[in-house]
């Protein structure tokens, strides 16, 4: 099947604007801002099935009806952070097939009134954000940007504005924050964006991966995206597969394709054949899955995951492999969101500095069984109790680990 | 000298992205063209774009203190910074890291004799399948390095040593 959001590996040089516009690209936007009304372009989105490509996967055309038409301009956001341990997706899409994410940006912000919009980038996609400014200015000459845009009324700008390397900053009220020029700290909700956002107006901040799907669904319908994936999971789906495989990589795949498949037949299976241990479908974020057939032949959708005790997130699969003991894999995840956390609040902040040193003991051999059984109350005291979610994904791992992998720890303790 | 007097045409690019009444957020943008040529952030270059933006000194370095892209310490020329986050040490980036530093007669964290380069390990840079990888933050901006083994490592620093310019 030819790819939907990944088009340039069936079309050469769709990244630049000649070729994209040849293969169909900007029509969708075209006949949203001269054939449609902004609400309309809100309920195709909604019609579709759409959910938030970031890891939430909350309806987006739901999260666009909730603009606050009291309060003006409104703005939108694309969330090009892209920092969780395991996702490399919208770099991808940015960099190769940059012209339908900014389409796709540009409907949203028709469909919400905005008339300039932001992308975040994480301040290490500097050569990325410098390539997207090019294709805005190639948009701005053919005239898809700027005042009245295609002959309508509608005017749009998009500017493009770096982060600076903090993972926190993918959390849409601390990116927020950020393009404020304020540290980036999460805001305490509500309200939520679409009431009060950048500057304190109404916003709109979606992945990457989202905008990408806008157009194709403007193009050809709600019932041809929905007919695609699975009920609970319309739609198609980047995977980016990493850790113990053969071929890791992205794989654009409709929902609902198990691990087995894509684990096996796109990944090539595991490096030296060894057997498989545990999956991370969500990045350094997921609960450690136990692997066995039945987690194998699993749908990869947003409520079959959740049966097998995990999340499907932004879809970062991880794999491990019987080489690896998971004692090491939380000291390596808690080493990173000790790191992250932005220390407002104060569970994440002191849970996970306490944290890193149980699992740095436990991991270097001088822990005992009461740092594992402490670790796993510190994080089960932290869950339910932060400001945001980075402190919750933090505990995921720690939590699972222990509890499903019960003989890892005992090694490590007793060796 | 001022950034506005040394970069007019990046200073006036960097204001006109936001409204004019929230000018505090080109804080970020600024304090990149800052230390594009020391490496860091100078004490002058903090009360410049405090002025600027009509914000303190405090506000400023608040920004340079919390993100991890910006620094008040000079290092080495470039920055070699390597990701050894879980995926990456999932396929050997941490022995990448540490045979580097061997190679180079350094500890992670420190900079070669001539001054050339610093090595470190960093967080997640979002190229999990293409590692051992590592980015290069220097007055060339940010550059990617994916798929490396150590011997195209030391060419690459043996590169930049002749040139004194990071070349594509």
């Amino acid at each position: 099947m030819a790819h939907i959001l990944l088009r340039h590996r069936d079309i050469p040089d769709i990244n630049r604007l000649d070729v994209y516009q040849k293969n169909g690209g900007f029509e969708a936007f075209k006949k949203a801002v001269t054939a449609m009304k902004p609400t309309e372009v809100t309920d195709v989105v909604k019609a579709s099935g759409l959910r938030g490509r970031g890891g939430a996967g909350f309806p987006t055309g739901m999260k666009w009806s909730f603009i606050d038409n009291k309060n003006w301009p409104h703005y939108v956001v694309a969330n090009a952070d892209e920092s969780e341990p395991g996702t490399f997706k919208d770099r991808e899409i940015m960099e190769s097939n940059p012209f339908q994410f900014l389409e796709g940006l540009a409907i949203a912000s028709y469909a919400v009134g905005a008339t300039a919009a932001y992308i975040y980038l994480r301040g290490e996609f500097w050569q990325v954000a410098a390539f997207l400014d090019e294709r805005i200015a190639d948009m701005e000459k053919a005239g898809l940007l700027g005042d009245k845009i295609l002959g309508s009324d509608y005017s749009l700008k998009i500017f493009t504005h770096l982060g600076a390397g903090a993972y926190i900053c993918g959390e849409e009220t601390a990116l927020l924050e950020s393009i404020e020029g304020k540290r980036g700290q999460p805001r305490i909700r509500p309200p939520f964006p679409p009431a009060v956002g950048l500057y304190g107006k109404p916003t709109i901040v979606n992945n990457v991966e989202t905008f990408t799907n806008v157009p194709p669904i403007l193009v050809n319908g709600a019932d041809w995206y929905k007919s695609l994936g699975t009920p609970d999971s319309a739609g198609v789906k980047i995977f980016s597969l990493s850790g113990r495989v053969k071929n890791p990589g992205n794989y654009e795949l409709p929902f609902g394709v198990t691990f087995r498949k894509l684990v096996y037949e796109y990944g090539g299976g595991i490096i030296d054949d060894r057997p498989i241990k545990a999956i991370m479908p969500a990045g350094a974020s997921s609960s450690l899955i136990v692997v066995d057939d039945k987690a194998l032949d699993t749908p990869m959708d947003y409520a079959s995951v959740r049966t097998i005790g995990g999340d499907l997130g932004s879809a970062s699969v991880i794999v491990i492999d019987d080489t690896v003991s998971i004692d090491w894999v939380i000291n390596k995840t808690i080493h990173f969101f000790k790191h992250e956390s932005c220390g407002k609040c104060t569970p994440c902040r002191e849970g996970n500095y306490w944290m890193l040193h149980m699992t740095e003991r436990i991991h270097s051999g001088t822990g005992t069984q009461a740092d594992v059984d402490l670790l796993l109350n510190v994080a089960k005291q932290m869950q339910g109790k932060c400001l945001c979610a980075l402190g919750e994904f933090a505990t995921m791992a720690v939590v699972t680990g222990i509890e499903r992998f019960p003989q890892d720890f005992q090694k490590a303790v007793k060796a | 000298m001022s950034l506005a007097q040394k970069y007019p045409n990046e200073v006036n690019q960097i204001m006109a992205k936001y409204p004019p009444q929230h000018k505090r957020s080109a804080v970020m943008p600024l304090l990149y063209l800052a230390q594009r040529e020391e490496g860091c952030v100078t004490k002058s270059a903090l009360k410049d774009i405090a002025q600027m933006l009509e914000i303190t000194e405090t506000d400023v370095a608040s920004i340079v203190g919390f993100y991890s892209l910006y620094h008040d310490q000079k290092a080495g020329k470039y920055r070699m910074q390597v990701c050894t986050d879980l995926p990456c040490a999932l396929r050997g980036a941490d022995r990448f890291l540490e045979e580097l530093c061997g190679n180079l007669g350094i500890q992670v964290g420190e900079t070669t004799a001539d001054g050339l380069v610093t090595v470190e390990g960093v967080m997640c840079l979002a190229a999990c399948d293409k590692a051992p990888m590592f980015q290069t933050q220097g007055p060339d901006g940010i550059r990617y390095h994916e798929n490396m083994t150590v011997d195209k490592t030391l060419e690459l620093i043996e590169a930049l040593k002749k040139s004194g310019r990071e070349v594509e």
